[in-house]
């Protein structure tokens, strides 16, 4: 069977990018017969000077503006392999576009106009390419009729754009020379520029190579679903997903994260495939396990034995922005990771990059649309992904704001110390009883004990401080998302003149202190009932 | 993995993220060659199961056999059928066949317009009867917020531009310029309420591939793709019969369909050369735009 590559073909607008296409197209005979021709004949029709982009821009609006507004998919193909080329928007209103274009692609043509040389989108484009993860990358350096074919100009825009693209980590696989409407370099040698003596365009696309699966790496296998069609008389509970990494088989013994339970691999299910004991990277596939454990959509699998993926609720990522909002600390989104989602807070913003010019800002609190910034995450409960460095696919999430995807990136390193923004009360108490008046009443001031632990430390404490002839109430703020409510009801029963006691973890206990701070703290890790009476005595 | 097992694979797992983002979930059956692909796809997700209904929208001109194929496979694998129609353009004699209007207005009353009042429920509408083998009143029609369809990038230029989750609006209205990012295999799964979302699991795939598919899986196919015998002539894309060509072919099996695409024959020929309404002025774009398929 035939290989077949995605490309994709980025650059700033009018840099080139829809000729190019339609002209590889027409050039390599992967055009319907009459297109060409009734495209002209249209062009005609409407007195505009013929172009191949508009062979690619089959919408009417496009046409009308004269601009690429998605990433048009088309087909050919080389003696080699079949290609579906992307040809992906350079406006940068439409980076979503290119982005969405760019992602399903192996390997990346960037084309930079000869004539206006390296332009905002040349660079932001290029950054993103290196972010998404696509390693092939070829730039052409278009429009070369515009310069005369002076190989000056290709060699300074060549040296200025490799040390670019040296700076964040691409190594382009080759530079072309070439004129998309004139065809020179697209398909064979050009005679305009015989100083050119590498590959031509075609040829560079044949060279690149075809991704590996990543049978090599751990297993990885995020749960997409859990099945049980009693209804149609079928009784298996099949765990349901595609394979990411590494090779399973029946027998296997194998862990879920982040739950850490434990079964075996009783068989490989599928519907008309021949029966397997083996499945690898890249399956869409499902099995049944010996136990019934409770797995759940977003879980990950992988076998007793093999490198841990990260478990853990705070995360330091790097993550472009394409929210018309921008990304703000404090503010609750959608984490999608794998076949994961859960709830999320990004709680700092250590960086910010521009993606144009690559210049970097520190100590903000937000990631504006189209920048690029390191963040903490921090996710309603603990998942399990991997690091960049350990895993290319296992480190990818997505933020969803409301309906929208609005940003992706990849998770850089776990990170224990979340770096929180003060918590605001969610609604003020106000009393027309004096503490005085009340502390006198319940014979001990207000306080508030700040005690590190985990769920359910401090039942204890509380009763004996009840039995002492205190007040007390007990909160538990370890998430998050629970301190604002936390905060709130703790500032509420403080006014009443109670003792609260907030079980928390320690890295909140900065934050909590500050929300509180009109009332008297005890920080502590274990206190006992008698030390706390004798303080608020 | 070939590239069919890859294909095969980015299918299936769209599939389940369908089903596992969308309580109201149906699957549009055409009958052709596409939608039979689809639906051995869903078999292939669940495990031999289909676990939502199939929406039908039948034009009354489709080809006979098409009817009489739908209802054998239905109740052969046990499927839930869905019927919808535009009784009232029928009734009222408001189609291209009868004279009334041209081919785009006539599929957009038969086609988009029954599709979306059968999706919306705002239509009345049949389902298949399994026991009685006849379609009934549907006596509880409800919404559907996710509907699974057919479509190839490769067929025809708007649909190289759709999204493999493509939101519609109120109106199944479809903003081209405005689409949701996809990054990865991540794909928009939250929808405000009143929205609903066309999902296309086929998007990457090739007529050829399907091709390729039904020869490795043996799927059952409607025998109006292939040449009879002692005649040259066979069609490649099924609609109604009013507006729907033969092309001049001979193969009469899957294995000669697949020898023919592969020997080039048709690659500058376009898939819906033999459909009508593609050529009249605006064509599939316009209608895609109004909620066509």
């Amino acid at each position: 069977m035939v290989e077949r590559m995605n490309v994709v073909i980025v650059g700033h607008v009018d840099h080139g990018k829809s000729t190019f296409t339609g002209r590889l197209l027409a050039d390599s005979g992967a055009l319907p017969d009459g297109k060409l021709e009734s495209v002209q004949a249209w062009c005609a029709t409407h007195s505009r000077p013929f172009e191949y982009a508009f062979l690619l821009d089959a919408l009417k609006e496009e046409q009308a503006q004269g601009v690429t507004i998605d990433s048009a998919r088309c087909f050919f193909k080389s003696s080699k392999r079949h290609y579906i080329i992307i040809d992906a928007p350079g406006h940068i209103e439409f980076l979503k576009n290119m982005i969405s274009g760019a992602a399903r692609a192996e390997a990346a043509i960037l084309l930079i106009s000869a004539q206006e040389g390296i332009k905002e989108n040349s660079k932001r484009h290029g950054l993103m390419l290196s972010l998404l993860g696509i390693k092939q990358v070829a730039v052409l350096i278009n429009k070369m009729d515009l310069v005369g074919y002076d190989q000056s100009v290709f060699e300074a825009i060549k040296l200025e754009y490799a040390q670019f693209l040296q700076s964040i980590g691409v190594k382009p696989a080759a530079w072309v020379p070439i004129s998309a409407r004139q065809g020179d370099h697209l398909i064979g040698p050009s005679d305009a520029m015989p100083w050119y003596k590498g590959m031509d365009v075609l040829s560079v696309m044949d060279a690149f190579h075809k991704e590996k699966p990543l049978s090599h790496l751990p297993v990885r296998f995020p749960v997409q679903d859990v099945y049980k069609f009693t209804q149609h008389q079928d009784d298996r509970r099949i765990i349901a997903g595609t394979m990411v990494s590494g090779e399973l088989h029946q027998g296997d013994e194998i862990v879920v994260y982040p739950s850490k339970k434990k079964s075996t691999i009783h068989r490989i299910e599928g519907f008309n495939v021949p029966s397997s004991t083996t499945v690898g990277p890249d399956r869409a596939t499902g099995f049944t396990l010996n136990t019934q454990l409770f797995i759940k959509p977003g879980d990950v699998i992988s076998r007793i034995g093999e490198v841990e993926p990260a478990v853990g609720s705070c995360f330091r990522a790097n993550v472009f922005w394409l929210g018309k909002q921008p990304l703000r600390v404090g503010r609750r989104y959608k984490l999608k990771t794998g076949t994961c989602k859960v709830p999320m807070v990004v709680t700092h913003v250590k960086s910010v990059l521009n993606s144009a010019e690559l210049t970097s800002t520190d100590s903000v609190n937000e990631v504006a649309r189209h920048e690029v910034g390191e963040i903490v995450i921090e996710t309603l409960k603990p998942i399990a992904v991997d690091l960049v460095a350990d895993h290319p696919i296992m480190s990818r999430f997505v933020i969803v704001d409301e309906y929208d995807i609005a940003g992706g990136g990849l998770f850089i390193a776990k990170d224990d110390h979340p770096h929180l923004p003060p918590i605001e009360l969610e609604m003020d108490v106000q009393s027309a009883i004096d503490p005085g008046l009340r502390h006198t009443r319940l014979g001990h001031r207000a306080g508030v004990v700040l005690v590190t632990g985990s769920g359910g430390v401090g039942h204890h404490l509380e009763q004996e401080l009840f039995e002492l002839g205190l007040f007390p109430m007990r909160l538990e703020g370890l998430s998050p998302f629970a301190l604002p409510s936390v905060v709130t009801v703790a500032n509420a029963l403080l006014t009443a003149g109670l003792v609260v006691m907030v079980v928390t973890r320690p890295e909140y206990v900065g934050v909590i202190a500050d929300a509180l701070s009109p009332y008297d703290q005890l920080v502590t890790e274990d206190p006992t009932a008698q030390t706390i009476a004798n303080w608020l005595a | 993995m070939d590239q069919l097992d890859r294909l095969e694979s980015q299918s299936v797992a769209v599939f389940r993220e369908a089903y596992r983002e969308f309580k109201q979930l149906a699957m549009l059956w055409s009958i052709g060659k596409d939608s039979t692909v689809l639906l051995w796809l869903a078999r292939k997700a669940f495990f031999g199961h289909v676990p939502f209904p199939l929406v039908h929208i039948d034009t009354a001109y489709k080809i006979p056999a098409m009817i009489a194929y739908r209802n054998q496979m239905a109740l052969e694998w046990g499927l839930q059928l869905v019927v919808g129609q535009n009784q009232e353009a029928l009734a009222t004699k408001q189609t291209f066949p009868d004279g009334a209007t041209d081919r785009i207005s006539c599929c957009k009353a038969l086609k988009t317009n029954a599709l979306n009042g059968t999706l919306d429920a705002s239509w009345p509408r049949w389902i298949l009867d399994h026991t009685t083998q006849t379609l009934i009143p549907d006596p509880n029609p409800t919404p559907f917020t996710g509907v699974i369809v057919g479509a190839r990038a490769d067929e025809e230029g708007s649909r190289s531009k759709e999204r493999t989750f493509s939101p519609r609006g109120q109106h199944h209205d479809w903003d081209i310029a405005d689409q949701p990012p996809e990054f990865w295999n991540q794909y928009k799964t939250d929808f405000k309420p009143g929205t609903h979302v066309r999902i296309h699991p086929l998007l990457d795939w090739t007529e050829l591939n399907i091709w390729e598919y039904i020869q490795r899986e043996s799927i059952p196919i409607i025998d109006l793709y292939f040449a009879k015998p002692g005649t040259s002539q066979r069609y490649r894309s099924l609609g109604c019969y009013p507006c729907t060509q033969s092309v001049e072919s001979s193969a009469m099996t899957v294995d000669d369909i697949v020898t023919e695409l592969r020997s080039g024959k048709f690659s500058t020929i376009a898939e819906r050369s033999g459909r009508a309404q593609d050529k009249e002025d605006g064509g599939l774009e316009t209608l895609r735009r109004e909620g066509y398929m």
